[in-house]
C-alpha cells in the first residue's frame, strides 16, 4: 500500500533481512562459469523483463579488515560512490542514471556487493564501467574525510539514536570476542575516524580483485553473450596474485552465560539471547537445515511456539520471535528475542525461553508444525522468482559465504528431508544457554507516562 | 592509462553526448493489463506472468484513519491488524497456522485514505488461500482476548512512537498543519484512544468501510481471466455494495512559516519541512514531481543530496517527497544532522529551495530528472507484488487503463517553461519545520 522504504546508496547489511540464503529459485537454466583471470560468473535468465540487475560481489566484509580499521570495507563501499574521476559524463552514478538505471551497493561482515538495475541493452556500459571501478579508484583525502563524516551520521541514524541497535552491538562484541563478527559492519566510532586514504586504498588493492569477486546477472540475456561481454570489460583486468585464504577463526567457546544490561531512558523494554551456532558453511550435513527449521518453529511468525507462549498465550510480551543468520563463512548466529510488557520482569521472559527451547529438547516437534514450516520456507523459493534482485542476492550471499551454485539447487530437498529428531537434536546441541549471551534492554527511569496526554 | 580505462572514457564521453543530444533513451513501461469483471460484476485489473508458479492480489477499499471515529482513532488499524487474527470457525492461532501450511501471505494495512491487502499465494493453494481471504474480510471474529493482544502491541508501537525522533517530528507536523481535520490525527490513536475501542467500533468500521463500491484490485502472476474472475468473486461477494462513509472536506496544510522546536536528548536532531503540495489530478502533477526530483527526491543528482550531504558531510539521509493525499497535497523533506549542524542545514535547504523556485533547473538536471522518473516508475514494475499494488493505485486515482502505458510520454511531454512556472508554484509557499533534538540554533518562531 505505501511504496517500498529504500535508503539510498549504502544499505548496511547487518542482519539478514531475510532468513534462508539459499533460497533461490534453483532454476535449471542457471549457468556459471569463470573467466580466465579468476572471475566467477552466475547468469540467471529471466524472460520476463527487459530490465536486468548486474550485480558485483567482492568477498571481503568487514571481517577481512585489519585490526583497529573498523568500518574499512563500509567506507570503502561509500568511497567507489564519490566521482572525484573526470568521467566526462560526470561519473559513474551520472551514467546509469541517464540511462534509466538506478544503483546500490551493501556491506556486510563477510561480502560487499555494488549492484545496477538497467535495460538489457545497456549492460556493456555498467560491465565497462564497474570493471574500470575494479581496476582504479582515484580518491582524495578530502573524499575520505566528507564520506567519514556522512558515515558518522548514517551511525548516529541506524545505531547512536536506537537502544536495540546498541543492545544488539553489545551482545554481538561479547558473543563474538576476539573474532571479527564482534566488530560492526559500520565500525567503532572512534576507529572510523581515524581512518585515511591508504588504509582504504590498501584494503581496496588487496580484494578488489577479479579472482575475489562474483559476477551474478539476471535479466533477458544468455550465458554466450554474457560471456563476450564479460571478457571484453572484466576480463581486462589483471588478477591478484597474493590473494589469501579468507580465514574466520572458530566461534566463541564459552561455558558461563553472558549477560549485559543496556539503560536508555528512550529504551523500550526488550531482551535478545544470541547463541552461537554453525552457519552452513561450517555446520555438518543437515545441522543448519534443521536450525533453519527451528528457527521458524521457535520464532517465525504469529503461528510460532514462542509467539503463543509470551504473545497470545499470556500477556507477556508484545512480540516476540526467532532467528538463524544461516549465511555466514564462519560460526554464526541464533536469536530469540522479545519485548517486556509493563510490569513483567526480564526473568520471566528468561524462563519461557528456557522452556520453549526445553519442550523441543524433551519431545521434538510434532509432524503438523514440521510439515507447516518446511511447506513455508520451500514455498519461498518459488516466491523468490518474483524479484531479480532478491535472486540476484541469494547468488551473491551463497558463493561469498562458502556455498556453491549445487548447494542452492538441493536446498528444498535438504530442506524437506529434516526430521523431528534432528530438530530436537540441533536445540539440544547449539541452544545451549553455557554459550549464550543475552542482552537486556531497560529504560530504568521510566519517562513515558500513558496519560501524558 | 589502461586500454579499459580509455574504453570506459569514451564510453563514458559517449553516453553524455548521446543523452543530452536526444532525450529519453529508456524504455517505456508496458504493462499488457486485462480488464476482469466477475459473474458478480466485481472488477480487476489482471497482468498474467505463466513463468512464475504463483499469483499476488492486492485490493483496498477507500477511507483508511480518515474514517476513524472522532474520538477513537486507531480504529482502522486496528481493524487491519485483527483481520487476519481469527475468522469463521478458526481461532487466530488456526488462522496462522492454516496460512503458513499453505504458505499464504496476508495482510492488510491502513493509510490516510484507503484500507486494503495483499494475498500472495502458489497456484497450487489459491483455493484454501482465498476462502481464508473472504472469511478475514466477511467474517472476522475480534476474539476479546486477540482484541486485547492488539491493543497491547499498539501500545507499545505508541510507546516508541512517542520517543522515536523522526515519530515526533512527523506527529508534530501533522497535527499542527492539519488541526481539526482528520488528517491531523495519529494514524494508531492515542494511549487514551486506544483503551475505548470496543469490539463494536471494529464490527461498525467493517460494516461501513469494507464495501463493493469503493473496492479496487490488481492482480498479478499466473493466472488467467476466468480464474481470476473466480478468484475475487470468492473473496469479494459477500461484501455489502455500499460503503457508509463520513465525508472528508478538502485541507490545506495551516500555520505554515513556523519553526517548531522540540526538545529531547538525542544525539542525531531530525528536522522535518513541509508545505503545499500539488494534487494528483491537477494538470501540473508531473511537472511537480519532476521539481522535486530535481530539488530532492531519492537520488544521488538531486540538489539536496549534493550540498547537503556529498559536498558537505552534513547528513548521511536527506529528502523530498510528493504527498498527494484524497483531500489535500503536501510536500515534505526530511533530514538528521548532529545538532551543532541544524542551522546551516536549515540553511542550505532554504537556500536550495529558493534557488530552484527562482530559477528553476539547467537543461540537464531536467533530462536527468525524467530519465529517473521514468526509470523508477519501471522499477515499480518489477514484482508481482509492485505491479498489484500499481494496479490498485491506479485505478483508485480514477485513471484509464492505459494510464501506465502513457506514463513515459507525458513525463517527457513536460516542457521546461513547464518545470520552471510549477517551481513558483511548488516552492513559493511557506513551510512548516518541525525540528526534534538538543537545537540550540533553531529557535522557535512561535514556541507550543
Amino acid at each position: 500500500m505505501t511504496n517500498r522504504a529504500s535508503l539510498f546508496l549504502v544499505l548496511v547489511v547487518i542482519l539478514a533481512a531475510y532468513a534462508g540464503r539459499l533460497q533461490a529459485a534453483p532454476s535449471p537454466e542457471v549457468s556459471n562459469f569463470a573467466l580466465g583471470n579468476g572471475l566467477e560468473v552466475v547468469v540467471i535468465p529471466d524472460r520476463r523483463s527487459s530490465i536486468a540487475t548486474h550485480m558485483i560481489w567482492y568477498k571481503a566484509g568487514s571481517a577481512d579488515e585489519p585490526a583497529g580499521k573498523s568500518g574499512l570495507a563500509h567506507l570503502l563501499e561509500h568511497l567507489l560512490f564519490r566521482s572525484s574521476d573526470d568521467s566526462p559524463a560526470g561519473g559513474f552514478s551520472s551514467v546509469v542514471t541517464m540511462l534509466g538505471g538506478d544503483e546500490n551497493a551493501f556491506t556486510s561482515n563477510d561480502y560487499t556487493a555494488y549492484f545496477q538495475r538497467i535495460g538489457r541493452d545497456h549492460l556493456e556500459t555498467v560491465m565497462t564501467l564497474e570493471a574500470r571501478r575494479m581496476s582504479s579508484l582515484a580518491l582524495t583525502d578530502n573524499d575520505v574525510r566528507v564520506e567519514r563524516d556522512i558515515i558518522m551520521e548514517e551511525y548516529n541514524m541506524r545505531v547512536a539514536t536506537s537502544p536495540t541497535a546498541r543492545l544488539a552491538e553489545q551482545i554481538n562484541a561479547q558473543l563474538y570476542r576476539d573474532h571479527p563478527y564482534g566488530t560492526p559492519v559500520i565500525g567503532w566510532p572512534r576507529e572510523i575516524s581515524t581512518l585515511d586514504r591508504e588504509d582504504v586504498l590498501a584494503f581496496y588493492r588487496r580484494f578488489y580483485v577479479p579472482n575475489n569477486a562474483v559476477l551474478v546477472i539476471v535479466g533477458d540475456v544468455t550465458p554466450e553473450e554474457i560471456r563476450t561481454l564479460a571478457e571484453k570489460t572484466y576480463g581486462k583486468v589483471k588478477p591478484s596474485t597474493q590473494l589469501e585464504l579468507r580465514i574466520r577463526q572458530r566461534g566463541p567457546q564459552t561455558s558461563e552465560p553472558g549477560k549485559l544490561v543496556l539503560a536508555d531512558s528512550r529504551a523500550q523494554p526488550s531482551l535478545r539471547r544470541s547463541y552461537p551456532v554453525p552457519s552452513y558453511a561450517v555446520a555438518p550435513a543437515g545441522v543448519a537445515e534443521a536450525l533453519d527449521v527451528l528457527a521458524h518453529i521457535l520464532g517465525g511468525g504469529s503461528a510460532s511456539r514462542l509467539y503463543r507462549a509470551l504473545v497470545a498465550e499470556a500477556p507477556l510480551a508484545a512480540w516476540a520471535s526467532g532467528a538463524y543468520e544461516s549465511a555466514a563463512l564462519g560460526t554464526s548466529r541464533f536469536d530469540l528475542q522479545a519485548s517486556i510488557e509493563p510490569g513483567v520482569t526480564f526473568a520471566e521472559i528468561d524462563s519461557v525461553f528456557d522452556r520453549v527451547v526445553a519442550d523441543i529438547v524433551r519431545e521434538g516437534v510434532t509432524a503438523e508444525e514440521l510439515e507447516r514450516v518446511k511447506a513455508r520456507l520451500i514455498a519461498n523459493v518459488a516466491y523468490a522468482q518474483d524479484s531479480q534482485e532478491l535472486r540476484a542476492r541469494s547468488y551473491g550471499v551463497a558463493l561469498t559465504t562458502g556455498a556453491t551454485i549445487a548447494d542452492i539447487r538441493s536446498w528444498p530437498r535438504r530442506i524437506q528431508a529434516v526430521t523431528s529428531e534432528a530438530v530436537r537434536d540441533a536445540a539440544r546441541i547449539w541452544l545451549n544457554n553455557g554459550s549464550s549471551v543475552t542482552g537486556y534492554l531497560t529504560n530504568e527511569v521510566s519517562i513515558i507516562s500513558e496519560k501524558q496526554e | 592509462m589502461t586500454a579499459l580505462e580509455n574504453f570506459a572514457r569514451n564510453i563514458g564521453g559517449w553516453i553524455a553526448t548521446a543523452i543530452i543530444a536526444a532525450s529519453l533513451s529508456c524504455p517505456a513501461a508496458a504493462l499488457p493489463i486485462e480488464r476482469v469483471v466477475s459473474g458478480s460484476g466485481i472488477e480487476a485489473w489482471l497482468v498474467r506472468d505463466p513463468s512464475v508458479a504463483f499469483v499476488t492480489l492486492n485490493f483496498s477499499f477507500r477511507g483508511g484513519t480518515s474514517q476513524d471515529p472522532a474520538d477513537k482513532t486507531g480504529v482502522a488499524n486496528m481493524v487491519a491488524r485483527l483481520l487476519t487474527e481469527g475468522a469463521g470457525d478458526f481461532v487466530a492461532q488456526t488462522f496462522h497456522e492454516r496460512l503458513q501450511a499453505k504458505a499464504v501471505e496476508l495482510y492488510f494495512s491502513a493509510d490516510r485514505d484507503r484500507i486494503g491487502g495483499s494475498l500472495r499465494t502458489l497456484i497450487e493453494n489459491r483455493s484454501e488461500a482465498v476462502e481464508l481471504l473472504r472469511l478475514a474480510l466477511a467474517a472476522p471474529r475480534f476474539d476479546g482476548a486477540d482484541l486485547e493482544r492488539v491493543r497491547a502491541e499498539t501500545r507499545a508501537i505508541l510507546r516508541h512512537e512517542s520517543v522515536d525522533p523522526d515519530a515526533i517530528a512527523s506527529a508534530r507536523w501533522w497535527e499542527t498543519a492539519f488541526d481539526g481535520h482528520p488528517y491531523g490525527r495519529p494514524l494508531r490513536g492515542t494511549f487514551a484512544s486506544v483503551s475505548l475501542i470496543t469490539k463494536d467500533d471494529l464490527i461498525a468500521y467493517v460494516r461501513n468501510v469494507l464495501a463493493r463500491d469503493t473496492l479496487k484490485i490488481g492482480i498479478a502472476g499466473n493466472i488467467d481471466p476466468a480464474g481470476a474472475s473466480e478468484l475475487i468473486d470468492r473473496a469479494f461477494d459477500a461484501l455489502p455494495a455500499k460503503a457508509q462513509l463520513s465525508r472528508l472536506t478538502t485541507a490545506s496544510p495551516q500555520t505554515l512559516g513556523q519553526h517548531i522546536a522540540i526538545d529531547v536528548n538525542v544525539d542525531q536532531s531530525v528536522v522535518l519541512f513541509g508545505g503545499k503540495g500539488i494534487a494528483r489530478n491537477d494538470p501540473d502533477f508531473m511537472a511537480a514531481l519532476i521539481v522535486n526530483q530535481i530539488l530532492g527526491a531519492d537520488s544521488p543528482s538531486s540538489r539536496l543530496f549534493k550540498e547537503v550531504r556529498v559536498k558537505r558531510g552534513l547528513a548521511y539521509s536527506v529528502r523530498s517527497t510528493l504527498m498527494p493525499l484524497e483531500q489535500s497535497a503536501c510536500l515534505l523533506i526530511l533530514t538528521a544532522t548532529r545538532r551543532e549542524h541544524v542551522g546551516q542545514t536549515t540553511e542550505i535547504v532554504e537556500a536550495e529551495i529558493r534557488q530552484l523556485e527562482a530559477d528553476g533547473p539547467t537543461e540537464r538536471e531536467l533530462t536527468e530528472a525524467k530519465s529517473i522518473l521514468n526509470g523508477s516508475f519501471m522499477f515499480r514494475l518489477d514484482t508481482s507484488l509492485e505491479i498489484a499494488d500499481q494496479l490498485v493505485q491506479t485505478q483508485f486515482e480514477e485513471r484509464g487503463i492505459d494510464y501506465i502505458d502513457g506514463y513515459s510520454a507525458r513525463l517527457s511531454g513536460v516542457s521546461m517553461a513547464d518545470v520552471k512556472r510549477v517551481a513558483k508554484r511548488l516552492l513559493g509557499g511557506p513551510l512548516l519545520v518541525t525540528v526534534v533534538g538538543r537545537s540550540k540554533d533553531m529557535v522557535p518562531t512561535n514556541p507550543r
